[in-house]
C-alpha cells in the first residue's frame, strides 16, 4: 500500500451527483494523470460532507481546505496551484474545514463551525466502499467489542438501555427498552428492520448516513440482531434513494466477504444477514406498522396498535424497526461504552442530533450536534442566520408532521423534553428557516396538500378531515375564507388528534395549532381582505 | 384482589367487571351493561378500527383508544362518555355524513341504515362541514349486486366478509387518501370479477351502498299486464325472514301470510320453491346412490347455492365432476313452470312470466346463465330479494301482520318438511340422508332428526350407518360447509386426500356459500347477525317437526310428476329439464373459460 502526500475527498451525495461532481472527479484525476502526481495525490469517493446547494466540493487533506461550487474548468487551476505549487487559488471558493478537531474558522461559513459528529463521524471522511478504510477507521469496533469482551446479548442490551438511547424517528422510544421487549417475547424468528423510508419533508439526515457510512448500518444491525436474537433483518429504503440503495447495498456484500455477515458472523457462533427493500414513495411507509405491511407485501396501511411489532411484527413475529439514525448510534455506544455517550446531549436526551437546515438560511444543509442545542445556535450559527440579511419570521421544526415556532421561542433547547415543554417535537430533525417575507398560510397549504396526498385513507377522520382542512386553506388562500374557519380547522385538526388511528392523522393538529396560535394575525388578515372584497 | 390469569378485572364507567384475558374494551363494556356506540364495527366481523366512534378515555393514558379493537388491560378505568368524547364522536359523525350522500328517502337502507341511526341518535348538525362528495358512477356491471360509491363510508366491512369471511378476494380498497374506494381487480367492476354474488357485502353494508339490482319494477310490469301469467315460487328461507320485518318475531315461520301476500300483489299462481327441493333430493338421492352403486366421483356435493357453484368454477374447477349435476330447487322449478305446469293448464308458455323469491342475490346471476334455458325459454324470468318482496309488500300496503293464511296452489306448491329445512345450513344433508336411507334400507329412518348436520359450526361432519339390503352395512362419511371461507378450507382437505390417496374419506358434502345456509343469504334483511340466522334456521326446523310428510319421498306431487311427466328420477326428462353443468372461469375477470362438465356425461342411471 502506497502512502500519499494528499489525499483529495470527493463527497458523492444526490447532490452533488446532480451539480456534476463525477465530470469534475473524471477532470481531476485526468489532470493528476498527466501531471504525473499519481503516486502523490489520491483522489477518494466520500460520503456527504453535510452542505447542500453549494455544488460540487472537493475536501483537501491533510491541509484541510474544501472547495464549493466546483467546475470542471476549475481543475487545472487547483491541480497548478494547490497541488504542485502548494497555495490555495483565491479565485475559487474555498473555507478551511476541520468538523472534527473543531478547528479555527477563518471565514463565516456556518456548517463548518465545530460539531459533535458521531453517526457522520466517518461519513464524510472514509471512502464508504473500501472495506479497508472503513476498517482502519474504527468500523466495526463496536461488533469487535461483542466478540472480544464476549458480551452476551444481555449485555448489549444493558449497555443500550444504560445510554439511555432514543428512537430518531420521531416518537423518542427508549431503544434498549425495544431490544428488550423483542427479545422478551415468544416468537420463532425475529427481526430487526432499519426504517430508511425517510420521507418527512425537508428531511435527507438518514439518506446521508446511508450514503457517507453504510457500513455502520450493517454493524449496529448485526449487534442488534445478536442482541435480540433475530438472524435476518431488513433495510426499508425509499426506494428514490438510488445512492443510498447502492451504497447499502455494496455495504452488505463486503460484509458476508469479511464474515460480518453470514451464517457464523467473526466465528462467533451467530448468524445474521441482512436483505435491502425499497419503498415504493408512500410516505405512511414511515410508520413502523405501515412499513411492516409495505414488506410483506401488502398495501402500506398502517395496523392496529396492539399488538406492537415487538410482539407481533412482520410476519407476525418479533419485531424491532429502529430509524437510521438511532441505529447509527450503536456502534459507538457498544465500542466506547454507555458512560461515553451519556457525556453528550442531555440528561433525558443523551448524544447527539443530526438536524437539516433549509429554507431561508445563508448554508443550508446537516449538522450534527448534542442534544439540547438552541434552536438560534442553529439558525443562527450554523446555518449562517436568515438569508438576505432579512427577519427571522418562523422555523418549521420536525417536518410536515412539526410545529411553526414565532421567533419568541428562539431559545428554545432542541430535545425531546424541551421541545414537549413548548408543544413541539424533535420529529425527523428538519429545521426548516422561513424569513419575514414568508407566508404562513402558503405553508400550511403547502402541508395539508401534503397530507390529503399522503393520507392512507385507512381511517375516516384522516381520510375526510385531511380534505376538509386542505379545502379551508384552500379558501383562506384564496380570499374566500370565513371568520369560523379558523376554529374549523382548530377542531378538524383536534378531532384528528383524537381520533385518527395512526399518527398521520393524529400530527396534523402539530402545524395547524401552531401556525394558527403563534401566527393568527395572519389568517384573520386574510378573513379580513376577503370581508373588505365582499364589501367592494 | 382475586385475579386469575385469564380473567382481567376493570373498571368501566364506575362499574367493575371481570372479563376473560383478550376481551376488546367494546365487549367488556357490553358485559358491564354500557354500550359503546359504533359505526364500521360488527360483531361478527373482525375489526377494521376505520371510523373512530367507539373511542374512549382510559386513566392515565393520554391517548384515546378504540374500544373495538383495544383488549382490555387489568385495573384499567375507563370512560365511555365525557364531555370530550361526545363531543368528538359527534364532530366525527357529522365529518362522516359530509363525505356521504345524504339521499335517505330514496335510499334502499333508509330505516335499516346504521350512519343514519347514529345520526339520528346523537342529533348532529349535518351543514357543519363543507359537503365533501366527489361524484362517482354507480357500480352496475353485476346482475346480482349493485354499489353506490357515494354512500359509502369506507368502513371496510364488504372487503373483510369477501376476503376473510368467504375468501372470494373480489375486491380490496384501492386508491389513497380521500380517493380511497372499493374496487375490483382493475375496477373493472363487481360483473367483470370474481365476485360470486354472494351478496354478503350487501348484508353487512352499514349504509346503502351495496344492494341488490332491483327488478320490483320488473316485476309490477308484468303482475299488472293483463296478458302474462305471472307465477311466483319463494325459496324455504323466505317464509321464515318476513316475521322480523313486519313486527313479529325473528324467526317466526309465517308461510300462510307470505302466500297471501303473494295474492294479494297479483300473482296468478303461488307455488313454492319447497315443491322442487324435495324433487331436488329424489334427482340427487338417485345420483348419489349411482355413482356408490357404480363407482363413480365421491364425494358428490351438492349444487342447490349458485354462490357456491360460481366459487367452485372459479377456485375449484376441478371439482366440477364431484358436483350434483343437479340444477339449484329455483332453476328445477323454472324449467318445469313453463313445460309441465303449462301443459297441465293449457298455457303458452311464451305467456308466462316465472318470478321467484330468494333470499339470494347470486340467484339473479343463476336465472341469467346461459345454461337455464331448457324450457326453451328464460326459465326464470326475475329474482326477487327477500329485501325486495319486503319492498312490494309495503308498497302495496298490506297489512302484513294481520293478513288471514292462505295456501299454494298444489301442483307445484306442496312440500314435506325435508324441503323447508333447506333454507339452514346441513337441511339439503338432512333431506337427503332421510330419503337415502328410505332408498336403501326399505324403511324411515328410526329417528328423522339428524342432529349431527344440523347447527351454526363451520365444518360439520358425521358417519352414518345404513344397513342397505343390497349393499349390505355401508358407513357413509358427510360433511357440511357453510360460508365459503370453510368451504375452501374443506375442499383443501378433500383435494389433497384425493391426490394423496387417490379418494377422500367423505362420500357426501353439502356447501352452502352464506353462513348460516339459505337464511343468511345475501338477499336477506339488512342488519343481521350470526345468531339472527341461526334463529331463522331454528324456525325452520320447527317448522319441519310439525309437519305430517318430512320425507321428500313422501310428497305426493313429486310422485304425481314422475308419474305424469318426468317418469322416473334421473330419466331422460329429468337430465334434460333438471340437470346441468359447469364452466371453468377466470379468477380475473370472472369469465368462463371452458367447459368442465357436460349435460348427462355425469350420469349413468339410463
Amino acid at each position: 500500500m502506497s502512502i500519499y502526500r494528499t489525499h483529495i475527498l470527493v463527497p458523492i451525495d444526490e447532490g452533488t451527483v446532480q451539480a456534476g461532481v463525477f465530470e469534475v472527479k473524471r477532470t481531476l484525476e485526468r489532470e493528476i494523470r498527466e501531471r504525473g502526481l499519481e503516486g502523490e495525490v489520491r483522489v477518494l469517493e466520500t460520503g456527504t460532507v453535510g452542505i447542500v446547494g453549494k455544488g460540487v466540493l472537493l475536501a483537501v487533506y491533510p491541509d484541510r481546505i474544501y472547495y464549493s461550487g466546483m467546475r470542471p474548468s476549475d481543475v487545472a487551476l487547483l491541480v497548478e496551484e494547490h497541488l504542485l505549487k502548494g497555495r490555495v487559488p483565491s479565485s475559487l471558493k474555498h473555507a478551511p474545514l476541520d468538523l472534527q478537531d473543531g478547528a479555527k474558522v477563518l471565514h463565516r461559513t456556518g456548517l463548518t463551525l465545530p460539531q459533535k459528529r458521531v453517526v457522520l463521524d466517518k461519513a464524510w471522511k472514509v471512502a464508504p466502499d473500501d472495506m479497508r478504510e472503513v476498517l482502519a477507521s474504527g468500523g466495526y469496533a463496536g461488533l469487535e467489542r461483542i466478540v472480544a469482551d464476549r458480551m452476551t446479548p444481555e449485555a448489549v442490551i444493558d449497555e443500550v438501555k444504560k445510554s439511555g438511547l432514543r428512537g430518531r424517528g420521531g416518537a423518542g422510544f427508549p431503544t434498549g427498552l425495544k431490544w428488550e421487549l423483542t427479545r422478551n417475547s415468544p416468537g420463532g424468528r425475529k427481526y430487526i428492520i432499519c426504517n430508511a423510508d425517510e420521507g418527512e419533508p425537508g428531511t435527507f439526515k438518514d439518506r446521508l448516513i446511508l450514503e457517507g457510512d453504510p457500513h455502520r448500518i450493517v454493524e449496529a444491525m448485526t449487534i442488534a440482531g445478536y442482541a435480540m436474537g433475530a438472524t435476518k433483518g431488513y433495510v426499508y429504503i425509499r426506494g428514490e434513494y438510488a445512492l443510498s440503495i447502492e451504497r447499502m447495498q455494496k455495504a452488505i456484500d463486503q460484509a458476508r466477504e469479511y464474515g460480518l455477515l453470514g451464517p457464523d458472523v467473526l466465528e462467533h457462533g451467530f448468524a445474521f444477514d441482512l436483505e435491502i427493500k425499497k419503498g415504493a414513495g408512500a410516505y405512511i411507509c414511515g410508520d413502523e406498522t405501515a412499513l411492516l405491511e409495505s414488506l410483506e407485501g401488502k398495501r402500506g396501511n398502517p395496523r392496529i396498535k396492539p399488538p406492537y411489532p415487538v410482539a407481533h411484527g412482520l410476519w407476525q413475529e418479533p419485531t424491532s424497526v429502529n430509524n437510521v439514525e438511532t441505529l447509527a448510534n450503536v456502534p459507538g455506544i457498544i465500542a466506547r461504552g454507555a458512560g461515553w455517550f451519556r457525556t453528550m446531549g442531555t440528561e433525558k436526551s443523551s448524544g447527539t442530533k443530526v438536524f437539516t437546515i433549509l429554507g431561508h438560511v445563508e448554508h443550508p444543509g446537516l449538522v450534527e450536534v448534542e442534544m439540547g442545542t438552541p434552536l438560534r445556535e442553529l439558525v443562527f450559527s450554523y446555518g449562517g442566520g436568515v438569508s438576505g440579511g432579512r427577519k427571522f419570521k418562523a422555523a418549521l421544526l420536525g417536518g410536515a408532521s412539526g410545529v411553526f415556532l414565532p421567533e419568541g421561542l428562539l431559545d428554545v433547547r432542541m430535545d425531546f423534553e424541551s421541545l414537549k415543554e413548548n408543544k413541539a417535537v424533535l420529529g425527523s430533525g428538519a429545521v426548516l428557516v422561513m424569513d419575514e417575507d414568508a407566508s404562513i398560510v402558503d405553508m400550511l397549504f403547502s402541508i395539508l396538500k401534503f397530507f390529503a396526498h399522503e393520507s392512507c385513507g385507512r381511517c375516516a377522520p384522516c381520510r375526510i378531515g385531511t380534505r376538509q382542512l386542505l379545502n379551508l386553506a384552500w379558501k383562506l388562500r384564496r380570499g374566500k375564507g370565513r371568520e369560523t374557519d379558523l376554529d374549523t380547522m382548530l377542531r378538524l385538526a383536534e378531532l384528528m388528534c383524537g381520533t385518527a388511528l395512526c399518527p398521520l392523522g393524529q400530527s396534523v393538529i402539530m402545524p395547524v395549532r401552531s401556525a394558527i396560535e403563534y401566527f393568527r394575525g395572519e389568517f384573520e388578515a386574510c378573513v379580513k381582505k376577503t370581508t373588505e372584497e365582499a364589501r367592494v | 384482589m382475586n385475579m386469575s390469569n385469564s380473567t382481567v378485572q376493570l373498571h368501566i364507567d364506575g362499574h367493575q367487571v371481570e372479563v376473560a384475558a383478550g376481551t376488546t374494551i367494546l365487549d367488556a363494556a357490553k358485559q358491564a351493561g354500557v354500550q359503546v356506540p359504533t359505526l364500521c364495527h360488527h360483531q361478527n366481523l373482525s375489526p377494521t378500527a376505520s371510523c373512530g366512534v367507539c373511542i374512549v378515555e382510559i386513566e392515565g393514558s393520554p391517548a384515546l383508544k378504540r374500544a373495538c379493537c383495544t383488549p382490555v388491560e387489568p385495573g384499567q378505568k375507563i370512560t365511555t362518555n365525557s364531555q370530550q368524547l361526545r363531543g368528538l364522536r359527534k364532530s366525527l359523525v357529522e365529518l362522516i355524513l359530509s363525505n356521504h350522500a345524504v339521499e335517505c328517502p330514496t335510499c334502499a337502507s333508509n330505516g335499516k341504515c346504521e350512519l343514519q341511526d347514529l345520526a339520528n341518535s346523537m342529533g348532529v348538525e349535518f351543514d357543519r362541514f363543507e359537503k365533501v362528495v366527489d361524484k362517482r358512477p354507480n357500480d352496475t356491471t353485476s346482475v346480482s349486486i349493485s354499489r353506490e360509491p357515494n354512500k359509502c363510508i369506507a368502513c371496510g366491512r364488504c372487503v373483510t366478509v369477501c376476503n376473510e369471511i368467504q375468501t372470494v378476494n373480489a375486491i380490496t380498497m384501492s386508491d389513497r387518501g380521500f380517493d380511497v374506494a372499493v374496487g375490483t381487480f382493475f375496477n373493472e367492476g363487481l360483473g367483470n370479477s370474481s365476485c360470486v354474488n354472494c351478496g354478503q357485502c350487501t348484508v353487512f353494508c352499514p349504509t346503502g351502498a351495496l344492494r341488490e339490482r332491483s327488478e320490483t319494477d320488473s316485476v309490477w310490469n308484468a303482475i299488472l299486464d293483463p296478458k302474462k301469467v305471472v307465477v311466483v315460487q319463494e325459496a324455504p328461507a323466505i317464509r321464515v325472514s318476513l316475521a322480523e320485518e313486519f313486527g313479529l318475531d325473528m324467526g317466526e315461520v309465517t308461510v300462510g301470510k307470505m302466500y297471501a301476500a303473494l295474492k294479494r300483489l297479483g300473482f296468478d299462481y303461488v307455488f313454492d320453491t319447497n315443491f322442487t327441493a324435495d324433487l331436488t333430493i329424489l334427482e340427487e338421492g338417485t345420483e348419489l346412490i349411482d355413482r356408490v352403486k357404480t363407482g363413480g366421483k365421491l364425494p358428490l356435493i351438492t349444487s342447490c347455492s349458485p354462490g357456491w357453484i360460481k366459487f367452485m368454477e372459479t377456485y375449484f374447477p376441478d371439482f366440477g365432476e364431484y358436483t350434483s349435476t343437479c340444477k339449484s330447487p329455483q332453476q328445477m322449478f323454472g324449467a318445469l313452470v313453463k313445460t309441465y305446469f303449462a301443459k297441465e293448464r293449457g298455457i303458452d308458455p311464451a305467456d308466462v312470466v316465472s318470478v321467484s323469491i330468494m333470499p339470494c342475490t347470486a340467484k339473479k346471476f343463476e336465472a341469467r346463465r346461459p345454461e337455464m334455458r331448457d324450457s326453451g325459454f328464460q326459465d326464470v324470468d326475475y329474482v326477487l330479494t327477500t329485501r325486495e318482496l319486503v319492498r312490494m309488500i309495503k308498497e302495496a300496503r298490506l297489512d302484513f301482520k294481520n293478513l288471514p293464511e292462505e295456501s299454494a296452489t298444489d301442483i307445484m306448491g306442496a312440500y314435506t318438511g325435508a324441503a323447508t329445512i333447506f333454507g339452514a345450513t346441513g337441511g339439503v344433508m338432512e333431506a337427503a340422508i332421510r330419503s337415502a336411507y328410505y332408498l336403501l334400507v326399505g324403511q324411515s329412518l328410526a329417528n328423522l332428526d339428524v342432529k349431527i348436520v344440523r347447527g351454526m359450526e363451520g365444518i360439520k361432519e358425521g358417519t352414518l350407518s345404513i344397513p342397505s339390503k343390497e349393499l349390505g352395512t355401508l358407513d357413509v362419511k358427510v360433511a357440511v360447509a357453510h360460508g365459503l371461507g370453510n368451504a375452501r378450507k374443506l375442499l383443501d382437505k378433500v383435494r389433497r386426500q384425493i391426490a394423496e390417496t387417490g379418494k377422500s374419506e367423505y362420500a357426501f358434502i353439502e356447501i352452502m356459500a352464506c353462513p348460516g345456509g339459505c337464511v343468511g343469504g345475501g338477499g336477506q334483511p339488512y342488519g343481521c347477525t350470526i345468531a339472527d340466522r341461526a334463529r331463522r334456521g331454528e324456525g325452520l326446523y320447527r317448522e319441519d317437526a310439525g309437519m305430517a310428510k318430512r320425507q321428500s319421498h313422501e310428497n305426493p306431487e313429486v310422485a304425481r310428476i314422475y308419474k305424469e311427466f318426468l317418469t322416473s328420477p334421473g330419466s331422460e326428462k329429468s337430465h334434460q329439464l333438471l340437470h346441468t353443468c359447469y364452466w371453468e372461469r377466470s379468477i380475473q375477470s370472472g369469465s368462463c373459460l371452458e367447459l368442465k362438465t357436460h349435460k348427462h356425461a355425469a350420469s349413468h342411471a339410463h
